[in-house]
């Protein structure tokens, strides 16, 4: 390590800043306040209004996107913190005119009413499918040794980061558990 | 939100010298508290030092069979990493408990320790709070003080440490790695956090501008037969309304090592020392555990709203160690 206190390390004065980083496949660039998140500069500067700002403070899960393959809040991330990263909104789930396993489950399942929490339980479940293929215990894994079978208490806990206030919940659980089925994501793999 | 400038620094005395030179700058981790704290006003840094890029990010098995976890290890990948999981179940546990998936996969192991209190006055800055504005008062005291202190609050504050990865921590004995202005240091866990005292806005014995590199993990093998229990309000996804560590460590049935921390009921993780003695050496039951809370809880001073603390401590006490006696 160098440097020290009397190094001589020049901070970037501006409250903005350049940010290159993929979105959808796509890499964009952009100059952006320093303050701004990345649901915001998802929705106001990319015109990607799939994440949706429900609570803005991290606890409602509907601005859920993947960043780096890895589901996050976006409202809890500044935009300039991902320059040089990957993210994946709702939009980039299925090609425009297309319907991933999941999205697809979503339907067949009734899995919403009013749609808003949607982009963010899609998001969400995505990344969680992930974590359960890789083997990831939850509070609710009895033994954390072992892969945990995906029962619907496991898609529970697992999906908690995601409210959905007309309560579709138990269509939920089931488009997922059906989309975990299909994939062979569950413990049976 | 305060206008701030961005800095990435290329190494950790670059993070701490610009944190020395800058007074009011502030290390970002995984963002889940400060940039929320951020919005509501909270905090108002003017220079964001980005740490989540330094190599702090790796866990290490040590030759010693403890364990060195980076700063900025997601607390998802610390839950699911097969050593934690199999030799300190009681930290997988911890972290499994906390937050949601989302969350998990940006909290960073450092930023976790150094969260701020969710005492709901101290995050509203139309209220009293001497944590956020020394001198202004405790709008808590008598307030609705339900979610918090019931052991060593002061009457400048009532709040609580809402981290859960702490308790687990403070129960394992945990040796804290900083680098303060001076250099680097080590710190056992127990001497990390503070009382509230007169100084609550002092939540740790960390100089300004230090930055928390690591913890290490002592070798633990009775860790193995470990766990956290939590319980919150609703089934998932909240902040203890109480919740304990345990490590328990049987010789026959009788307690040859027992380790015990309470989360929710202190300004800093609670670890249970009255309890453990009344623990050790005995014959392990039930009655026994009831009667080490109960030794532990004697000082406890609970607020008005905040009572329930008590019994729910104590039976989450006997819960988790008349399971880990007959697992």
């Amino acid at each position: 390590m160098q440097g020290g206190p009397e190094n001589t390390t020049t901070i970037d004065e501006r409250h903005s800043s350049r940010v290159t980083v993929e979105i959808n496949g796509a890499s964009r660039e952009l100059t952006l306040d320093n303050r701004t998140t990345l649901l915001d500069a998802l929705r106001e500067h990319l015109d990607l209004t799939g994440a949706k700002k429900g609570c803005d403070h991290g606890q409602c899960g509907s601005c859920t996107v993947l960043l780096d393959g890895r589901r996050v809040k976006s409202c809890l991330v500044f935009a300039v913190t991902v320059d040089g990263r990957s993210v994946v909104s709702v939009e980039g789930l299925a090609g425009p005119d297309e319907l991933s396993p999941l999205q697809a489950a979503f339907i067949a399942h009734d899995a919403f009413q009013c749609g808003y929490c949607t982009p963010g339980q899609l998001c969400s479940a995505r990344g969680m499918l992930d974590e359960v293929s890789r083997g990831w215990p939850s509070a609710v894994t009895g033994d954390l040794n072992s892969p945990a079978d995906l029962t619907d208490a496991e898609i529970r806990e697992r999906m908690a980061g995601n409210l959905c206030r007309c309560a579709a919940y138990p269509h939920i659980v089931a488009a997922v558990r059906e989309t975990a089925g299909a994939s062979g994501t569950a413990a049976t793999r | 939100m305060r206008a701030f400038r961005y800095h990435r620094p290329a190494d950790v005395a670059e993070a701490v010298a610009v944190l020395a030179a800058e007074p009011q700058a502030a290390y970002l981790g995984g963002g889940t508290n400060l940039v929320d704290l951020m919005k509501l006003g909270v905090q108002r840094p003017d220079v964001l030092v980005d740490v989540t890029r330094l190599p702090l990010d790796t866990v290490e098995e040590l030759p010693d069979g403890g364990l060195r976890i980076g700063a900025t290890v997601r607390n998802s990948d610390l839950a699911a990493h097969p050593v934690v999981r199999r030799d300190y179940p009681v930290l997988a546990r911890a972290l499994l408990a906390a937050a949601s998936g989302q969350l998990r996969n940006m909290a960073t192991t450092g930023g976790n320790l150094l969260q701020r209190t969710r005492c709901v006055y101290f995050q509203d800055t139309g209220k009293a709070c001497n944590k956020r504005e020394p001198g202004s008062g405790c709008a808590a005291l008598h307030g609705q003080n339900r979610d918090l202190a019931v052991l060593d609050w002061s009457e400048q504050c009532v709040a609580t440490h809402p981290s859960d990865l702490a308790v687990a921590l403070a129960a394992l004995d945990t040796v804290v790695e900083v680098h303060e202005p001076d250099g680097p240091r080590d710190i056992p866990i127990a001497d990390l956090y503070r009382s509230p005292g007169t100084h609550p806005e002092r939540e740790t014995t960390l100089a300004r501008g230090t930055l928390i590199t690591a913890v290490r993990l002592p070798p633990l093998p009775a860790a193995r037969r470990s766990t956290y229990l939590k319980v919150r309000d609703r089934a998932s996804f909240a902040f203890a309304a109480g919740s304990v560590a345990a490590v328990l460590d049987l010789d026959g049935d009788v307690v040859r090592d027992v380790r015990l921390a309470y989360g929710a009921v202190a300004h800093r993780p609670w670890r249970a020392y009255r309890a453990e003695e009344e623990l050790r050496g005995r014959p392990f039951s039930p009655d026994l555990a009831a009667r080490a809370a109960d030794a532990e809880l004697a000082q406890a001073r609970p607020l008005r709203h905040n009572g329930f603390k008590l019994p729910l401590t104590r039976a989450i006490t006997v819960r988790a160690l008349t399971e880990l006696a007959s697992s």
